[in-house]
């Protein structure tokens, strides 16, 4: 799950993690206020939404940039109102752009030197990993790329923590003076507690800066949460902005589907993440473009099917449905109760070919021949693909 | 001889009495897997289909049964504390088939679980079968059949399907092992690849993988050097798009890494016979002992 960031520095805030003043604001006259009361001369606002490379970003009104610097409270709040409500085009939007609905108005600050610090976990070690680089500012994996030995790594042991001596090893790594280490290595140690407490996969801090004033901040700060822990973090989870997610995903979630978009033409149903994945491989293999990738689990209930079904068909792209079923603990008679349903409740206006196997195979397979539908039954995966390809190239 | 699990097996299902736990707890003593006990706190004293008697603890389970192995079908919150339940309790083999455990949670049971002779298989794994002896997990028994063909996964159905097609051929499996989803977990890839190497019924491997980690090329990069047995892999997530999880919690390009053209890459120089396509699964391990 990803949040704005503006959530993003309510949370170091929370943390005790230093970063700039600031405020966030969805109209200009709110930018004007938090600009105001910022009582500076050194502003910058930057636009809200869930993707990268705002600032070489360009508005489909003009406005070059999506994070600009100002000197007066006025000029926030006409920078804010060519943002605010028009869509922000950046390398990582897509050409369609976002739409800005908040902009975050800040101190900006004078900066001495851009690093770089991000903790994860690293799953061969099982252990949380501090990635830290001199080379703050830019992308990170140029660096790693061009010069990997400005990259520094440090495991951290999962029961010990992160040790204070290891903070202050990390300062000297990072060519900290010593006048600012305590500063440092406070971040360092506020920013672990944040990552452990708020169960992050990922926490990116790029730049972290060393101000001219001798200053240690949190400039711009990426949070990734494990979607598994989510249950215990309401707060977390009320960060969520599902106008920045993709509207069929949004629908999938209310019925806990597992479900992601992609921008082919033959949308799939499958039970089992690596079967889903295996699918629109096999697909992609015999000249078709998968739409999706869904897997409906181990326990999907009849509802959750006919869910499934109704969000692949709403996709008006696509061109043919592949449904693919092993069933295990899912049970191919349940699935076929769920397609004769869907199909009836919603008009199937695509051809839909449908392979079953494993549990309740021919109850499932008897179910589905005398239910009178116009469905295209396949035997296994690759008679599957070859149908649904061909179904789809013909319609 | 199989591994991990044979017809001695005296399994444990920790979550019993929940809807889940039950209806597998049944699957499993249908197929032949011997189910001594089950264990549901506060549910101690209570009879599972009036044949497996509940207790509130492993440790009670353990002692009047006998237990060596354990299912757990306990919800993500409470997975990682039944896990090291039964690993304090001198559970040989633990199968976790719960999905949604917290990627900490699992970190701080790896932390805990170091030095324990206990192996912990999973979490989110469909479990392991020695077919025509034990069952432990929600896989179909009926697909598997007994034979000389190792098969070690982080899937679920698509293990189904490649077990599928070597059935149909008339190969056979000696133990199939679902290592699970999770980025971190138990058992590794190269963790079952050594176990089929020492195991005497095992003669041919098949490991499934997908994007994420780098678990198939730490077990390629073994094989290369010390296998004597024929390696067939497939690797799942071709066509998935980076950054974006694909549905396994452990399914996800980061950073450009663990791709499945990478991973494809250091199996095939291990020489390992990777499948083009999921319905070449078992036909590139026959491909592989054509080679000799």
């Amino acid at each position: 799950m990803n949040i704005h960031e503006y959530q993003a520095k309510e949370l170091l805030d929370k943390f005790g993690v230093a970063n700039t003043p600031g405020g966030v604001a969805s109209t200009p006259e709110e930018a004007e206020k938090v600009a105001r009361s910022l009582a500076t001369n050194n502003l910058v606002v930057k636009a809200q939404v869930h993707a990268g490379g705002r600032g070489k970003g360009t508005f489909t009104n003009g406005l070059r940039g999506g994070v600009h610097l100002c000197k007066t409270a006025n000029q926030v709040r006409d920078i804010s109102e060519q943002m605010l409500g028009q869509t922000l085009v950046t390398h990582q939007t897509g050409p369609q752009g976002r739409v800005v609905r908040k902009v975050l108005v800040s101190k900006s600050v004078e900066i001495e030197r851009e690093l770089y610090l991000a903790i994860l976990i690293d799953r061969a070690i099982s252990a949380p990993v501090i990635v830290a680089s001199t080379e703050g500012g830019v992308d990170i994996e140029s660096v790693a790329a061009h010069n990997p030995e400005k990259i520094v790594r440090m495991a951290v042991d999962p029961l010990l923590g992160l040790l204070p001596y290891q903070t202050r090893k990390l300062a000297k790594l990072l060519g900290i003076e010593s006048s600012e280490m305590r500063l440092a290595c406070k971040l360092f140690a506020s920013l672990y507690k944040l990552f452990l407490r708020c169960d992050c996969s990922m926490v990116e801090v790029n730049p972290l800066v060393v101000t001219k004033g001798g200053e240690i901040l949190a400039l711009d700060a990426k949070f990734n949460f494990d979607d598994n822990a989510l249950f215990r973090h309401s707060e977390i989870v009320g960060y969520r902005d599902i106008e920045e997610e993709d509207p069929r995903e949004v629908e999938a979630s209310k019925s806990n589907l597992s479900y992601i978009g992609l921008d082919g033409d033959i949308a799939c149903l499958v039970n089992g993440a690596g079967l889903a994945m295996a699918t629109m491989d096999i697909i992609k293999h015999h000249g078709g473009d998968p739409a999706n990738f869904l897997d409906v689990g181990g326990g999907a209930t009849e509802q959750q099917v006919t869910e499934a079904f109704k969000i692949l068909i709403s996709d008006k792209r696509v061109k043919a449905i592949l449904v693919n079923i092993f069933g295990g603990i899912m049970k191919c008679d349940i699935i076929a109760q769920g397609i004769i349903n869907a199909v009836k409740s919603v008009n199937l206006p695509v051809p839909l070919v449908v392979r079953l196997e494993g549990t309740n195979v021919e109850a499932g397979r008897k179910l589905l021949a005398e239910s009178g539908l116009p469905l295209i039954a396949a035997t296994d995966i690759a008679d599957a693909a070859q149908k649904v390809v061909a179904a789809a190239k013909a319609t | 001889m199989a591994i991990l699990v044979n017809k001695h097996t005296r399994l444990l299902v920790q979550g019993i009495t929940g809807k889940a736990g039950g209806f597998h707890a049944r699957q499993c003593m249908e197929y032949g897997t011997n189910v001594v006990a089950g264990v549901t706190p506060a549910r101690g004293g209570e009879m599972f289909d009036d044949k497996i008697p509940v207790f509130d603890t492993v440790l009670e389970a353990r002692r009047q049964t006998g237990c060596n192995a354990t299912m757990i079908f306990v919800p993500a919150e409470f997975a990682a504390d039944s896990i090291m339940e039964a690993v304090d309790a001198g559970i040989e083999v633990v199968v976790c088939i719960t999905e949604g455990i917290p990627v900490l949670d699992m970190m701080r049971v790896r932390a805990g679980m170091k030095g324990s002779p206990s192996r912990l298989i999973g979490p989110n794994c469909p479990g392991v079968i020695t077919p025509g002896q034990c069952k432990i997990g929600i896989m179909p028994g009926y697909i598997h059949k007994p034979g000389k063909v190792g098969v070690v996964s982080r899937s679920g159905t698509l293990t189904y399907e490649a077990v599928w097609q070597l059935s149909s051929r008339g190969h056979g499996q000696s133990t199939c092992v679902g290592i699970g989803g999770d980025p971190i977990n138990g058992t590794s890839h190269l963790d079952v690849v050594k176990m089929f190497n020492d195991d005497p019924d095992t003669e041919a491997i098949i490991m499934i993988g997908e994007i994420g980690g780098t678990d198939e090329e730490e077990a390629a990069a073994w094989i290369g050097i010390h296998c004597n047995k024929p390696v067939a892999a497939f690797i799942a997530g071709t066509t998935a798009p980076s950054g974006r999880r694909m549905g396994h919690a452990g399914a996800i390009v980061s950073g450009g890494k663990g791709t499945a053209a990478g991973k494809i890459e250091v199996l095939q120089t291990a020489g390992i016979e990777v499948a083009t396509t999921p319905a070449d699964m078992a036909d590139a391990l026959l491909r592989r002992l054509a080679r000799g």
